[in-house]
């Protein structure tokens, strides 16, 4: 605010000071440098931020988009299989409660039975009848077990205790998988027994096929303990080990994000079941759920990229425009400012020389008049006195200096005049008209005629008026003078490129070539004793300072013309 | 019309520069009168029209533009003369504007000032017996 007030107190001396500042060529650089810092970061910074919040907003929507469905995938698998084995269950179930014990003893009644089964139901390879003790008493399959004892096996205790079971998958006699179901039977008279049916496992395989997974994905069942219940395209087949590790326990599905032995990144989805020792597990390679991820992360990329390429380029570009702009504003301000300071210093030099020129002219009017006198004095009288000639000599020489001086104070007095352009729109036409009629009496009465033809379409011109004035006074006093009574002037105006040319001519005297050659001259003149000599050379002075040109042409004995051209602004006469 | 019968108003507050002039042109016979101040040349003009004035532009008191224009309107005959002490050409315009006859500017060439009374009473002639 200081420093604002201060500008307002002296507006010139201040912007100066600064200008000096601000010109030097590293705080443009600064300037500019500073300038782009703020615009990148202030464009950058939140461009970055919201790219990095919607990288991540986006990807954890796709990462819920993928999980999702493949926990729905699982959950439904696995209901299939408990609908499955339950279903299995349930009919064995039902076939140990429905019959007796001696329709189940019955070897025919129970392959009946086992025939129903199989065409019901698919998947049972084969029945048997096992009493309390695990023998086994009746059977209906592909293999020679009646007679088999399974006290000491581990399924029959289980059985025994819970009354179901599932086994997991074991490779049967005939090398496929398979799964035993066993269900106890305990009738009111405290009998006991056991129907034992053995499951192909291929229907798994079906309910595994149903999921209709991706070629790269993978679903099998695993039991608690990591062996393969069902084949892997990439974890290892039936009764395997499980190259995986068990994940921990849940009977909800759960998705976890983890690496495999083949060191892919998986969605690893999985569930406990419950009811058995198995475990649903489906994979997912991460690559490929999330490729179109990717494929949305590179166009994410490639927009933000292109976003900072078009901050960056929009920074530079604008702050170099702006830097430009201000930086010729700026030297603009300090021309016009130097054009103004050059001016000041120049109009006051003027003014002095006006002041000086005024004051020696007074008295060397006085001088010049005593000398004068001195030598009319001396001319006029006819006294003879000695040494009347050396006096007079002394007199002329003094008349001489005058004259020096007056040329001196004359030229000073131009100078001021040239420092002293006033310019102002005027109608060029009206001026030669306004002027010519200074002169109209004495012409009338020398019955010289003076024609004036200016142009309608003369533009109107920015120049100096009063100077214009004098140079238009002094060519028509001129004309006038050549011109004998009852000749002719003739003063033309009309537009000329970018300018007006303005044309006098006369019927006069004319000019030799000599006197030609020399009539732009200082103190030249062809008015023996009439003229100082100063006309023309201030008129060429006045219009050079105007930005015009003067030409002359004569025939001596036909007439002379001046041919004065003019710009039309005073733009290119200050230039 | 001889110059003995020129009569010729010199105006100036210079004195010594026009006593002097109004000396010089005595000697050569011609008749004037000397007033220092805008307020005697009215007088003077008032009293008995001069054919010519010679006018200084600058001077204290009424300015000589102002006793032009002043002279103009009540004695339009009188033919003036105006000495622009400073050369300025501003002034001799805006009297040639008003009506002087011509400006001269100081120092003065004696000759000079004679022919220019001289065609400014010849004109001044010719107008008056245009007028008639």
């Amino acid at each position: 605010m200081g420093r604002l007030a201060s500008l307002l107190k002296h507006p010139l001396h201040e912007l100066q000071g600064e200008l000096d500042e601000v010109v030097s060529p590293g705080r443009y650089t600064l300037l500019r440098r500073k300038l782009i810092a703020i615009m990148v970061a202030a464009s950058l910074i939140p461009l970055s931020v919201m790219a990095v919040l919607n990288y991540y907003e986006h990807q954890n929507a796709m990462a819920r988009e993928i999980q999702n469905p493949l926990r729905v995938l699982v959950n439904k698998t696995k209901n299939s299989f408990e609908l499955f084995l339950a279903e299995r269950t349930s009919t064995v179930s039902l076939i140990a409660s429905a019959y007796t014990y001696a329709e189940l003893s019955d070897e025919n009644k129970l392959a009946r039975i086992f025939a129903v089964m199989q065409k019901e139901f698919e998947g049972f390879v084969d029945l048997g009848l096992i009493d309390a003790h695990g023998n086994q008493l009746n059977y209906v399959g592909p293999y020679a077990l009646k007679g088999k004892n399974y006290a000491e096996q581990r399924w029959f205790q289980e059985v025994r205790l819970k009354g179901k079971y599932v086994s997991d998958v074991f490779m049967g006699f005939r090398k496929f998988p398979h799964v035993i179901i066993a269900v106890q039977h305990t009738t009111e008279d405290g009998r006991t027994w056991i129907l034992r049916a053995t499951l192909d496992t291929r229907q798994f395989e079906r309910i595994i096929a149903s999921m209709s997974l991706e070629p790269d994905a993978d679903a099998f069942l695993v039991n608690t303990e990591g062996l393969m219940q069902t084949s892997s395209n990439y974890y290892g087949k039936v009764l395997e080990k499980m190259t995986l590790p068990l994940p921990p326990q849940t009977f909800e599905p759960t998705v976890l994000l983890t690496t495999d032995p083949l060191g892919r990144e998986i969605f690893l989805s999985y569930a406990y079941f419950p009811e058995a020792d198995f475990v649903l597990m489906a994979v997912k390679p991460k690559a490929s759920v999330l490729k179109t991820w990717y494929t949305v992360r590179g166009d994410l990329l490639f927009v933000f990229l292109l976003g900072v390429a078009a901050v960056l380029l929009a920074a530079v570009g604008v702050t170099n425009a702006l830097v430009r702009r201000m930086k010729e504003a700026e030297d603009r301000r300090e021309l016009a400012l130097r054009e103004v300071e050059h001016s000041q210093k120049l109009s006051s030099i003027g003014r002095l020389a006006a002041g000086v020129a005024h004051e020696v002219n007074n008295p060397l009017a006085i001088i010049n008049e005593k000398t004068g006198l001195m030598k009319d004095i001396l001319t006029m009288q006819q006294t003879e006195f000695p040494m009347k000639d050396k006096l007079l000599a002394q007199v002329d020489s003094v008349l001489r200096a005058v004259d020096r001086c007056r040329g001196i104070t004359h030229r000073m007095l131009g100078f001021a005049r040239r420092m002293d352009v006033t310019s102002e729109e005027l109608d060029l036409g009206e001026l030669i008209t306004e002027t010519a009629s200074f002169l109209s009496n004495e012409a009338m009465h020398r019955k010289v005629e003076v024609r004036i033809d200016i142009d309608p379409l003369l533009p109107r011109i920015v120049s100096d008026r009063s100077q214009l004035q004098q140079v238009f006074l002094n060519l028509f006093n001129n004309a006038l003078a050549a011109v004998a009574d009852g000749g002719h002037i003739e003063a033309s105006a009309r537009p000329e490129g970018d300018g007006v040319a303005v044309r006098v001519s006369d019927n006069g005297c004319g000019m030799s070539e000599e006197t030609l050659n020399h009539i732009f001259e200082p103190f030249f003149t062809t008015k023996k004793g009439k003229g100082t000599g100063l006309g023309l050379s201030i008129t060429y002075g006045i219009i050079k300072r105007l930005g015009g040109e003067i030409a002359v042409e004569s025939t001596q004995g036909v007439g002379t013309t001046l041919t004065i051209t003019l710009p039309k602004g005073q733009r290119e006469a200050l230039a | 019309m001889n110059k003995q019968d020129w009569k010729i108003l010199l105006v100036d507050d210079e004195h010594e520069f026009i006593t002097t002039l109004a000396e010089r042109l005595e000697l050569r016979d011609i008749n004037t009168r000397v007033v220092f101040d805008g307020e005697s040349a009215l007088l003077a003009v008032a009293e008995e029209e001069p054919q010519v004035m010679i006018l200084d532009v600058l001077m204290p008191g009424i300015k000589g533009l102002e006793v032009l224009e002043r002279v103009k309107r009540t004695n339009p005959a009188v033919q003036v003369l105006l000495l622009t002490g400073h050369g300025s050409t501003r002034d001799g315009i805006e009297g040639m504007r008003l009506g002087a006859f011509d400006y001269m500017m100081k120092p003065l060439n004696i000759d000079t000032l004679i022919e220019k009374m001289e065609s400014a009473i010849d004109y001044a002639g010719k107008a008056a017996k245009l007028g008639q």
